[in-house]
C-alpha cells in the first residue's frame, strides 16, 4: 500500500505539469517519444524558442495514429500529426481534417523530391535486407537473387497486415514483379523462416541468431556501428533498386493553436529538429542539418534506384495485393 | 432467485454488463453512422482461419490441461524439497509479454538455441510448445485450487475402505474434478484462440486465427464491420463453449469439518513414478525458457529512472486491477449461476481490442487525461482477469459454504457481519491465490495501453515493447527479468500472507 501511495504522489507532478502556457497537442507513434527518440530533445528545443508547451499523445505506431484520427474525426485533440507514412497519406487526406502546411516544398529533401502542400516529411529510410556477416558471406545482390537463392539461408519477414515495413516488403515486390508477384512469392516462400507481426519481433528474432537475413532499413547498420561498435549487421544492396518509407507531418485545419502548429512544422524542417533524426530515429533527416552524420551514414548502402508508388496507388490497390501475397504464402 | 443474487452480486453484474454495453454500443453506433458497412463475408479464408483458430487453441488446451492436471495431483499429495519456490516460479510466466516467452522459447529451442533442430519451432508444434508455457501453470494452479477443495475426511474414508488409487481417483478426485475441469479447460481454450503475437511470430501468415483477422480489420483496413462480424463469429464460439463448459456446473460440494487429514494415496511405485514424471515434464515445459529469460536479463539490468517508472506504474495499474478484479469476482463466484458465470467471461467473449475501441468513443471527448486512461486501462484488465478470480474463488466458496451456511442461518449472520466474521477469515487463501493471479495478469497486458495512448503511461510491457522498438533488445531482457521478478515477488508474498501452516 505505501509503494502505491508513493508512486501515486511521484506521478502528480507529471499531471499538473501543463498550466498557464499554451499547449500544442502532438499525435505521433510511440517510439518517436521513448526516451531515445527524438521525442524528449525536440520537446526542449521548441519549447525554448515558442513559449508553449508540447504534449505528446503517443500510439502504438503510424497506423494507430490514423485510425485514432478515423474515430475522432473533426473533434481530434490534435494539432499536429507526426508519424504517417506516404502509404497511409492518401487514407489520412479524405479524412479531411487536415490543412495546407504553407512551409516551401523545396526544403523538403526526400529522392525523388517533394510536392505535397498538405504533408511534410521529417525523415525517410530505404527499406533493405539486412544481413549478419558471420552466418552469410556472400548476400544477395538482387531481389531476384534473393527469391532464387538457396532456401537454407533463411529470411525473416513482417507481415503487411500489422506492419509497416511488411507492407514496404510487399510493395517492393510488386513494384518490380507486377502480375507476376504471386509466382515471385512462392518461389520466396521456402526462404522464409517466419513472417513477425511486427518489425521489433522480427529484428529481436534476427539478432537472436535465428536467420542470417531480417527485412529492415539501410540505415539499420548505423545503429550497430554507432552504438554497439561492430560490423558485423550490414544491408545488402539490391540491383532493382530499394523501396522507400518517407515519414510526414501535418496540420489540422480546425485547430485553435493553428499558427502554434505551421511554427513547429517550419521547425521540424530546420537544423534543430533535423540534427537530432539520424541517431535517435535512426533515418535520414528530410531537411537541412547542420551536424554532420556521423561517419558511420556514409559507410551506408546508397540505392542506386528508389522505387515508390504514390499513396493514391497504394489507397487504391493495398487490400487486393495483401489478399494476393495471403494466398500466394498463407495456402 | 432474491438469495441467490445478493446485492453485491447485482451490482457486480450490472458494472460489468454496463462496462461491455458501453463498449459495444458507441462502436455499433459509430458503424452505423460512418462507414458503409461491409457486413458480411463467409469465404473461404475465413473457414481456414476458423479451422486453424480450434486447431491450434485444442491442442495446446489439452496439453496444458492434461498435464495441468497431472502436476496439481503430484503437488497435493507429495512433499518435496522446493515445492513453494517451484509454485511461485509458475506464477510468473503469465505476466510476461508473449514476444518473452517466444525469445526465451527460442534461446532453448530455436536455431541458434541450446538444442537447436530439437523441434520444429516454426509451425503448430513451436506455438503449442509456448502456448503450454503459458497455460500450464494456470491450468495447474486452477486444478490445485480445485483439487484442495476436496473434504480431507474423505481421505480418510477412502484410506478406511482400502481404496485403490485409481478408485480413489475415480469416486473421489474424479467428482469433483468433473465440475471444474470443463471450464478450466473453456478458460485456457479462450486464451489460446485469442492469442496473437505468439501466432504470428511463429506461424506466420498460413496460421492466422480469428484475432488477428480482428487485429487486421479493426487496424489496417479500419473495416469496422468487418471487425464487428468477425467478433460476432468470436462470440457466437466462446459461447457455444461456454454453454458445453458452463453445464457443469455444480454446487455441490461434501460437508467437512475443515480439519486437515493428510493424503496417504499414491504409495505405490508406479503413482510415485507418474507424479514424478508429471512435474519433471511440466517443468521441462516451463522452466527452459524462464532460466534463458533470466541468463540473458541478468546482465542487462540497469536501474535507470525509465524502468524504475515503469515498475511503479506497472505495480500500481496492477495492484488496482487486481482490487477490482477481486472487488468484482467475489461477488460473482459466490454462488457461480450460468449468469455470473457467462458475465465473468465477458471480457473473453467480446475481444479486447474491440472494447477499448467502444470505450474510446464515448470518452474521446476526456481524452488526453491521464487519469482516464489509467482508469480504462484498469478497467478493461480487471475485465480479463476476472475468469481467473473466478474460478480461483468459486472453489473456495464451494468449499466453505456448505460448512457454514446452515449456521449463518441459524445465527441470523447475514450482509457485512457475516462477510467479515465468517467470509473473509475463511475465504483468506483464494483470495490472496486471486489477487495474485489478478494482479499478475494485469501486468502482462499491453492491449489496453497501446490502444488508449500511453500520454507517458509508460508501464514495463511497454517500456519492453519501446525498447525492442529501437535496436535494444538487448536492454529489453533485462526489462521482461524485472518484470518477472516482480511477479514472482509478488507470488511470494502472497504465499508468506497466506501463512506457514495453510495448504499449498
Amino acid at each position: 500500500m505505501k509503494k502505491l501511495i508513493i508512486c501515486v504522489a511521484a506521478l502528480l507532478p507529471l499531471v499538473a505539469s501543463a498550466e498557464a502556457k499554451e499547449t500544442l497537442t502532438i499525435y505521433t507513434y510511440e517510439s518517436f517519444t521513448a526516451d531515445w527518440g527524438p521525442g524528449p530533445k525536440i520537446k526542449t528545443a521548441f519549447e525554448k524558442i515558442c513559449d508553449c508547451t508540447i504534449e505528446w499523445v503517443a500510439l502504438g505506431d503510424g497506423v494507430a495514429v490514423l485510425n485514432r484520427l478515423k474515430l475522432e474525426g473533426k473533434d481530434t485533440k490534435a494539432d499536429v500529426v507526426l508519424g504517417l507514412d506516404t502509404n497511409i497519406t492518401d487514407e489520412a487526406k479524405q479524412l479531411g481534417i487536415f490543412g495546407k502546411h504553407g512551409a516551401d516544398v523545396a526544403l523538403a529533401k526526400v529522392p525523388g523530391g517533394w510536392s505535397d502542400d498538405t504533408f511534410l516529411p521529417y525523415d525517410y529510410g530505404h527499406f533493405a535486407v539486412v544481413y549478419d556477416t558471420e552466418k552469410m558471406k556472400i548476400p544477395p545482390k538482387s531481389l531476384d537473387e534473393l527469391i532464387h537463392g538457396d532456401a537454407s539461408q533463411k529470411i525473416i519477414l513482417e507481415d503487411p497486415r500489422t506492419s509497416t515495413p511488411g507492407l514496404g516488403f510487399l510493395l517492393w515486390m510488386k513494384s518490380i514483379y507486377g502480375d507476376k508477384a504471386s509466382e515471385a512469392w512462392a518461389s520466396l516462400r521456402p526462404r522464409i523462416l517466419t513472417t513477425a507481426p511486427g518489425w521489433s519481433e522480427a529484428y529481436a528474432l534476427f539478432t537472436k541468431g535465428e536467420a542470417p537475413m531480417v527485412f529492415s532499413y539501410v540505415t539499420s547498420p548505423a545503429y550497430h556501428i554507432v552504438e554497439e561498435k561492430t560490423e558485423r549487421y550490414q544491408a545488402a544492396d539490391f540491383s532493382e533498386g530499394h523501396y522507400l518509407q518517407v515519414e510526414v507531418a501535418g496540420l489540422v485545419e480546425a485547430s485553435p493553436q493553428h499558427s502554434l502548429a505551421q511554427k513547429f512544422l517550419n521547425f521540424m524542417m530546420s537544423p534543430a529538429f533535423q540534427n537530432e533524426i539520424p541517431t535517435t530515429n535512426w533515418m535520414m533527416p528530410a531537411g537541412a542539418t547542420t551536424v554532420a552524420l556521423p561517419e558511420a551514414f556514409d559507410r551506408l548502402v546508397k540505392p542506386a534506384k528508389t522505387l515508390l508508388y504514390s499513396p493514391a496507388e497504394v489507397n487504391q490497390n493495398r487490400r487486393a495485393w495483401i489478399d494476393e501475397w495471403l494466398k500466394a504464402t498463407g495456402e | 432467485m432474491n438469495k441467490t443474487y445478493s446485492l453485491a452480486n447485482k451490482i457486480a453484474l450490472a458494472g460489468v454488463a454496463g462496462a461491455i454495453l458501453l463498449g459495444v454500443g458507441p462502436l455499433f453506433w459509430f458503424l452505423i453512422e460512418r462507414t458503409e458497412a461491409n457486413y458480411f463475408l463467409f469465404d473461404r479464408s475465413l473457414f481456414a482461419i476458423l479451422l486453424f483458430t480450434l486447431k491450434q487453441a485444442f491442442l495446446s488446451s489439452v496439453i496444458s490441461v492434461g498435464l495441468g492436471l497431472a502436476a496439481a495431483r503430484a503437488m497435493t499429495r507429495r512433499k518435496f524439497w522446493g515445492k513453494a519456490f517451484l509454485l511461485n516460479l509458475f506464477a510468473v510466466p503469465q505476466s510476461l509479454p508473449a514476444i518473452v516467452a517466444v525469445l526465451g522459447f527460442l534461446s532453448v529451442f530455436g536455431n541458434a538455441g541450446l538444442l537447436p533442430g530439437l523441434i520444429n519451432t516454426y509451425g503448430l508444434a513451436g506455438i503449442i510448445m509456448v502456448h503450454v508455457f503459458f497455460n500450464l501453470p494456470l491450468a495447474m494452479r486452477l486444478c490445485l485450487e480445485t483439487l484442495n477443495g476436496i473434504a480431507p475426511e474423505t481421505f480418510r474414508l477412502s484410506q478406511q475402505l482400502a481404496f485403490s488409487d485409481l478408485q480413489l481417483f475415480r469416486h473421489v478426485e474424479w467428482p469433483v474434478l468433473a465440475s471444474s475441469l470443463p471450464r478450466i479447460f473453456a478458460l485456457i481454450f479462450l486464451l489460446c484462440a485469442a492469442s496473437f503475437i505468439v501466432v504470428l511470430t511463429l506461424g506466420g501468415p498460413s496460421a492466422t486465427t480469428l484475432e488477428v483477422a480482428i487485429f487486421q480489420s479493426l487496424r489496417m483496413d479500419f473495416d469496422v464491420g468487418r471487425a464487428f462480424s468477425l467478433s460476432v463469429l468470436q462470440i457466437a464460439l466462446s459461447l457455444a463453449l461456454i454453454a458445453v463448459a458452463g453445464r457443469a456446473l455444480v454446487h455441490g460440494a461434501p460437508r467437512t469439518s475443515g480439519i486437515a487429514a493428510p493424503r496417504t494415496d499414491g504409495r505405490s511405485w508406479v503413482a510415485r513414478v507418474f507424479d514424478c514424471g508429471a512435474l519433471v515434464v511440466a517443468a521441462l515445459f516451463v522452466l527452459p525458457p524462464m532460466f534463458a529469460i533470466l541468463v540473458y536479463g541478468l546482465p542487462q539490468i540497469e536501474l535507470s529512472f525509465e524502468l524504475l517508472k515503469a515498475l511503479g506504474f506497472s505495480t500500481l495499474i496492477g495492484g488496482m486491477s487486481a482490487v477490482l478484479t477481486v472487488v468484482l469476482a467475489w461477488s460473482l463466484a459466490k454462488y457461480l449461476t450460468p449468469l455470473n458465470y457467462v458475465m465473468t467471461l465477458s471480457g473473453f467473449i467480446v475481444p479486447p481490442a474491440l472494447l477499448a475501441t467502444g470505450w474510446f468513443l464515448l470518452a474521446r471527448n476526456l481524452s488526453g487525461s491521464l487519469w482516464l486512461a489509467i482508469v480504462l486501462v484498469v478497467a478493461l484488465n480487471s475485465l480479463m482477469a476476472l475468469p481467473f478470480a473466478v474460478a480461483i474463488l468459486s472453489e473456495g466458496f464451494k468449499k466453505m459454504r456448505l460448512g457454514h451456511e446452515e449456521l449463518c442461518a441459524q445465527l441470523g449472520l447475514y450482509g457485512w457481519n457475516r462477510f467479515w466474521r465468517i467470509d473473509f477469515p475463511l475465504m483468506k487463501t483464494s483470495t490472496l491465490q486471486a489477487v495474485l493471479l489478478a494482479f499478475v495478469f494485469s501486468l502482462g497486458d499491453l492491449t489496453a495501453v497501446t490502444l488508449l495512448g500511453n500520454l507517458g503511461l509508460v508501464t514495463l510491457p511497454a517500456l519492453l515493447h519501446q525498447q525492442m522498438g529501437h535496436y535494444r533488445s538487448q536492454e529489453a531482457a533485462g526489462t521482461a527479468l524485472i518484470l518477472a521478478g516482480l511477479c514472482f515477488a509478488v507470488a511470494a508474498l502472497a504465499q508468506l500472507m497466506r501463512g506457514a501452516n495453510d495448504h499449498v
